[in-house]
């Protein structure tokens, strides 16, 4: 039982998924399509006409698109872990009918992980068919940013969820996605190398997840990719730093619910 | 005789500063229906809750089916159904998936959820909304469907936390019918409510609560007799109350002076009623009824069970 339970959860999402993801797909793929068109396409125009040409060898689209991936996938990722999650202990409380029968809160968060990884999987790959479309990354090597890319944000899921397990109300999650979201979308290298942040803000760079997963998804496509555009770590680290958060964060999230739930 | 399925020993549960549940003892046996009655606060969901195996135990000792909540909390649940004082279903999914989930989870077979599907589809008078999102059922169709989904695993034991409260009297009456029914087909169920007659209707044996304490215990009929004589008459008296009730003192073995009316309890209402009468006691309405639960509860705590 031990074992199949987190799949018993998983399926029981993708029960309510299934008549439930109308709602968040155009939100889900409309971004990534607004974000290429406006910034990639306009303002890369202006980018690979000016003076980009000399410090980007390939166009900024590409770039950019290879930021955008797992960018996308940290924002997908945390949402699944903030309002479905208070959701379930708050609003609608289905985690309390969860939990009343054989199955435990490191069954349900599991499976919910689960459930979640393979909803990226979808979203990311959508979003890889759509870079292709644009001509900004072709299907292959494109295809190889969509697992480091789910596993960031994988981990953002089982950060997210933890941190919300510690709030009382939603008010946490606005501030967690105004002051801790965005500015990492904004400055994680998803629009612009790191090596141009300010010199005091770019040593924390490499502490951020979205970092690392950013890293690593153009590393594994953009293979020509030199530094400053992109670091001299291994793809190793990046792995390696992405893999333990998500455990650490996978921990702390069966910690908190439990905390929250069993009480 | 069988085991005990609950055994409970100085059971207590503490949250921060408060004692929810202090240090209580009970025993329920198979087959039976045993309620907690008492106000709201006096530990009533705590106490289910502990036995359910999702509130760990403060101190005492709790065996469910000789298992130890705290280790075999998943063992424990497979044989539980558990329906709690709000709904939790899932909205987004019609009443025979909610039904299904919860099969899964309890780790059966499709084809036998299947037909259990239909069987307590059946039982709770919703085969004709089975495919019906639950968002579109009314409140007692939502509570029905929440405790066939509590049955979906053929549980030993049921655990029902106030379960009609909030309901219309006809959605009561027909919830009590179903849980009678279940009652008759041999389930063991632990009922709580603040409604002394659901308690009266569905329990065989309770323990009335009160602030984290059991204070009485036993079957309602012997509770009554136990706690309240035979008959109530109870005196509405807009004008001179205080005068009425020294003179209401002597005529009765007790009274119990509410905020709008007067209780009189008596052996012999309508004797009783005469004297109310002969004594010149100017009385706006009188009724006379027979003692409930609801005056066991006043007379062990002085204070009305629903305020």
């Amino acid at each position: 039982m031990a074992v199949v339970a987190p799949i018993r959860v998983l399926e029981a999402q993708y029960r309510t998924y299934r008549r439930t993801w109308r709602g968040s797909v155009i939100s889900t793929f409309l971004q990534p399509v607004l974000f290429l068109t406006a910034i990639g396409v306009g303002l890369g125009t202006l980018v690979d006409d000016g003076a980009g040409t000399s410090t980007l060898p390939i166009a900024y689209l590409a770039f950019l698109a290879t930021g955008i991936l797992p960018a996308t996938a940290m924002q997908t990722g945390s949402s699944d872990g903030a309002w479905p999650v208070m959701a379930g202990f708050k609003w609608r409380k289905d985690y309390y009918a969860t939990i009343a029968t054989p199955i435990t809160v490191r069954d349900l968060i599991l499976g919910r992980f689960g459930f979640a990884a393979i909803r990226l999987t979808f979203v990311l790959t959508i979003y890889t068919i759509i870079m292709a479309l644009f001509d900004a990354v072709p299907l292959w090597p494109g295809v190889l940013g969509i697992p480091p890319a789910v596993l960031t944000g994988l981990v953002f899921t089982a950060l997210v969820t933890a941190f919300t397990c510690t709030l009382e109300n939603e008010i946490g999650l606005a501030n967690l996605f105004r002051f801790g979201i965005v500015p990492l979308f904004l400055f994680s290298g998803t629009f612009f190398p790191v090596s141009q942040l300010p010199d005091w803000l770019e040593p924390l760079a490499p502490l951020t997840p979205l970092y690392h997963g950013v890293e690593l998804v153009r590393k594994l496509v953009l293979s020509d990719l030199e530094a400053p555009l992109v670091s001299g770590t291994s793809m190793w680290v990046h792995l390696a730093y992405l893999l333990v958060v998500l455990v650490i964060g996978t921990a702390l999230a069966i910690r908190f619910l439990d905390r929250k739930l069993l009480v | 005789m069988t085991a005990p399925l609950v055994i409970a020993e100085n059971l207590t549960k503490r949250f921060d500063d408060i004692t929810a549940v202090d240090s209580v003892d009970f025993e329920i046996h198979p087959g039976e229906s045993f309620g907690f009655l008492g106000p709201n606060g006096a530990g009533k969901t705590s106490t289910m809750r502990m036995i359910a195996t999702v509130s760990p135990v403060t101190s005492g000792t709790l065996s469910v089916f000789g298992l130890d909540p705290a280790a075999d909390g998943r063992q424990i649940r497979g044989r539980l159904g558990v329906v709690p004082q709000e709904d939790n279903l899932d909205l987004e999914l019609t009443v025979a998936e909610n039904l299904y989930i919860y099969g899964r989870y309890h780790d059966m077979a499709r084809p036998k959820i299947k037909d259990k599907i239909e069987e307590l589809l059946d039982f709770a008078e919703l085969t004709a909304r089975r495919d019906s999102q639950v968002e579109a059922l009314s409140g007692g169709m939502k509570r029905r469907l929440t405790i066939a989904r509590a049955l979906i695993n053929e549980p030993d034991l049921v655990i029902l936390d106030e379960p009609t409260t909030g309901l219309d009297p006809q959605a009561r009456h027909l919830l009590w019918d179903r849980l009678y029914r279940l009652k008759q087909q041999g389930a063991t169920l632990i009922i709580s409510t603040h409604y002394m007659d659901e308690a009266e209707q569905l329990c065989d044996r309770l323990v009335v609560m009160d602030k984290a304490k059991i204070v009485a215990e036993g079957s309602p009929r012997a509770l009554i007799e136990e706690y309240a004589p035979r008959e109530v008459v109870e005196l509405r008296i807009h004008n001179g109350m205080e005068a009425a009730i020294e003179q209401l003192v002597k005529l009765a073995p007790r009274i119990e002076p509410l905020a709008d009316r007067v209780l009189v309890y008596t052996d012999d209402a309508d004797r009783t009623l005469k004297e109310v009468h002969d004594q010149g006691i100017v009385t706006d309405s009188a009724l006379v009824r027979r003692s409930t639960l609801e005056d066991v509860f006043l007379r062990i705590t002085g204070r009305a069970l629903i305020d």
